[in-house]
């Protein structure tokens, strides 16, 4: 372990960046986006530095830690601020500030229109910020604080535009699912606690070697729940679609860079406890598999840009959270598919920006078509994502998901014939709903609304998207060449260097089976949208309408969770009411009515009070009487 | 005469002032049911005390008409102010504390 100062820095200057510009207000509104923007620029360059410095440094010393202050000290309960940065961490920082900065770069110019552009700036820092200190922290607490930061970041931009009501619940949606996974994380801490007595990743992963199943069990279905809920895995997903609420940077920044990606750095992040309980591991494959298939099969219904790309990303990080279910073998191949859809994913959707503004807006890819001779640079960039995510080689999806498909084969048995089944099936669906967004988008016949002028964008927004559809075309290679990232992050994720020496299939033969689904799932759209119908048509297979409504996950949550909650809270507020008040208003009336009967007898006539005086005295005398008596 | 009449007579007298106290309106008249009940107690301890041998009943009632005197004094002067302000010796008109 390597001693460092620096590494605050990351957190400290975005953060910095965000207080200020939201402290100054109006003031900063002339320069606040550059600013912002140099910040998070900073920060990438601050990453490479301490990337190639990384790199001097060998094996053990190659991790850095920075202590910042000692936080909690109670009992035996010891907590500091500490930041760590090693092989897997450092992905992120590069991911989180280099696509990030991209994207501050491109809302520049897409922001210009908006008057409160130097605030969007500066809650852009602090996701960066936010999703940083998650990368950073050397304690699950600590990466709670970041966990809890990215949540607030994105409710704020989500909901950025939150004078539109329907927004401000799309926000809250996010905000309440993402809580529901957060219970997760607190549990999973609480459980670690009681377990090893500290809660640092270092103390856990020792002390997880000499742990009970149960335990580790439990530790790794809550981190399960708390990945499923930042990363929109089933059952926590429905929270992603409606996020697209958010101005366009927003889902690029959400899907590529961050949030998304924390429940896969999470699983990554502890390894540990995933490698030593098969049954956590299980449960994190069937959790990825189901939302692989459940994205892609919503992906395909969606007529709204934005949302057809966001189910793909719930499909994509299906991926990877399957891949980081099948052990040691598969957390590299899942942070590699990460990286690569970090950079296609961002990509399509600043394309997707870029053509709303070119659209007035306009989000139905119904009314598109026929853009690419508008906005060729868009469509190109665009396109590159496109061959990208189907997987195409030499693009860069194509070495990241070959990877985890091959893995999923070779996990064994008929898990493993399985999974590889699901995830190819996966594969052709994604290049099914990908050539459809494309089909419907850039090719065909114009479609546009009367008053829509598309135009290609300016220079500083396709800038960025030219920056992101080159790494979609090298990042795959350069990461897989002599297996790079698979040999830099093995002595964090896979310390005992296991491999499978022995394929299900050869590699070859998987990457033909994969090339083969895809061009079957492209065939299909291609013939299939030859002739797109503006209006979606109402005759359509039954799983064409499940998907239009999210195969009906916001109807379940809303029958199982929400009606059920809604009308509990109703009834107990009801039992308040009627019982608890009804109890104290008794009271009350039994007062209030006596009072007023016994204020009769004041009616302010001396001769009834002597009336009264007589009958008191005779009872009085009566009462003696019978007493002596 | 059996010494037990007096006491008959107190009791009857006590309870015509009672009664008359109950029933009348005109202040006077409530007074003087007053005097009356006085004088009945004032009877009953004369008697009481004749019964007994034993002077404390005799000067109790010497106490009482001293009292008597002293309320007469002061209850004639407010009746006689409340005729001057309501024009009325109706105990029932002078309500005015009710509200």
């Amino acid at each position: 372990m390597t001693i460092s100062t620096n590494l605050i820095y990351f957190i400290a200057l975005p953060l910095f960046s965000s207080g200020l510009l939201l402290l100054l207000g109006r003031k900063a509104d002339k320069w606040g986006h550059i600013f912002a923007t140099l910040v998070s620029a900073s920060v990438f360059v601050i990453g490479v530095i301490e990337f190639f410095a990384m790199q001097g440094r060998e094996g053990e010393a190659r991790a850095a830690t920075q202590k910042l202050f000692e936080w909690i000290s109670v009992g035996s309960l010891q907590v500091d601020a500490g930041l760590l940065l090693d092989q897997l961490s450092i992905c992120f920082v590069l991911l989180i500030s280099g696509v990030g900065t991209l994207i501050h770069i491109y809302s520049i110019a897409y922001m210009s229109h908006d008057r409160d552009r130097r605030r969007f700036f500066a809650y852009l820092n602090l996701f960066i910020a936010a999703m940083l200190l998650l990368v950073l922290g050397d304690s699950y607490l600590n990466l709670y604080v970041g966990w809890e930061g990215v949540g607030l970041a994105s409710y704020l931009l989500i909901g950025f535009w939150n004078e539109k009501p329907a927004y401000a619940t799309a926000a809250k949606k996010a905000f309440v699912a993402n809580r529901v996974g957060d219970v997760g994380l607190s549990l999973a801490i609480m459980i670690a606690f009681t377990q090893f007595g500290t809660v640092t990743f270092a103390g856990v992963k020792e002390g997880a070697s000499g742990a009970s199943a149960g335990a580790l069990t439990a530790i790794g279905a809550m981190l399960l729940l708390a990945a499923a809920g930042k990363s929109a895995q089933f059952p926590l997903q429905s929270w992603l679609g409606d996020a697209m609420a958010g101005p366009t940077p927003v889902s690029a920044l959400i899907h590529a860079a961050t949030m998304v990606t924390a429940g896969v750095y999470l699983i990554t992040r502890s390894n540990f406890i995933f490698d030593a309980s098969p049954t956590a591991q299980l449960m994190v494959v069937i959790v990825g598999a189901i939302t692989l298939l459940f994205g892609a099969l919503i992906g395909t219904a969606k007529d709204d840009i934005k949302k057809a790309l966001a189910a793909s990303t719930m499909s994509q990080i299906g991926y990877m959270i399957l891949a980081t279910g099948l052990g040691p073998i598969g957390y590299a191949f899942a942070i590699m598919h990460l990286v690569t859809h970090g950079f296609f994913k961002a990509g399509m959707f600043l394309g997707a920006g870029s053509v709303m503004h070119g659209m007035n807006d306009e989000v139905n890819m119904r009314r598109y078509g026929a853009l690419r001779k508008v906005m060729p640079i868009t469509a190109a960039t665009f396109g590159l994502g496109y061959l990208a995510i189907l997987g195409v080689p030499p693009f860069a999806g194509f070495y990241s998901k070959d990877k985890i498909i091959e893995t999923a084969f070779d996990s064994g048995g008929i898990q493993g014939i399985l999974l590889g089944s699901i995830t190819l099936l996966g594969a052709g669906i994604t290049a099914f709903y990908m050539t459809r967004v494309m089909v419907l988008t850039f090719t065909g016949t114009k479609r546009w609304d009367e008053k829509a002028h598309p135009h290609e964008s300016p220079f500083i927004m396709w800038a960025p998207m030219a920056a992101l559809a080159i790494g979609s075309v090298a990042s795959g290679f350069l990461l897989n060449s002599g297996s790079a990232l698979v040999n830099w992050l093995q002595p964090v994720v896979n310390e005992n260097q296991e491999y499978h020496s022995e394929h299900l299939l050869p590699p070859i033969v998987v990457s033909i089976m994969a090339l083969t689904v895809v061009a079957i799932g492209v065939a299909i759209a291609v013939l299939k949208y030859r002739t797109v119908p503006v209006v979606a048509p109402e005759n359509v297979l039954g799983i064409t309408k499940a998907a239009r409504k999210d195969l009906y996950q916001d109807s379940f949550n809303e029958a199982v969770f929400m009606r059920p909650g809604q009308k509990l809270t109703a009834g107990l507020v009801n039992t308040d009411y009627k019982v608890v008040d009804g109890l104290v208003r008794l009271v009350g009336w039994v007062v209030q009515i006596s009072a007023s009967n016994l204020r009769n007898i004041q009616n302010g006539y001396v001769r009834s009070y002597a009336l009264i005086m007589v009958l008191g005295v005779i009872a009085l005398i009566a009462a003696v009487w019978m007493v002596t008596l | 005469m059996d010494i037990s009449n007096y006491i008959y007579l107190s009791a009857i007298l006590f309870t015509i002032g009672a009664i008359g106290v109950v029933v009348r309106r005109n202040a006077i008249v409530v007074f003087m049911c007053i005097e009356l009940m006085l004088n009945a107690a004032n009877l009953a301890f004369v008697t009481f005390s004749r019964i007994h041998g034993n002077l404390a009943g005799q000067v109790t009632s010497f106490f009482t008409m001293v009292v008597a005197a002293c309320e007469v004094v002061v209850g004639l002067a407010i009746i006689v102010a409340i005729y001057r302000s309501r024009r009325s010796a109706s105990v029932d008109d002078a309500s005015l504390l009710k509200r």
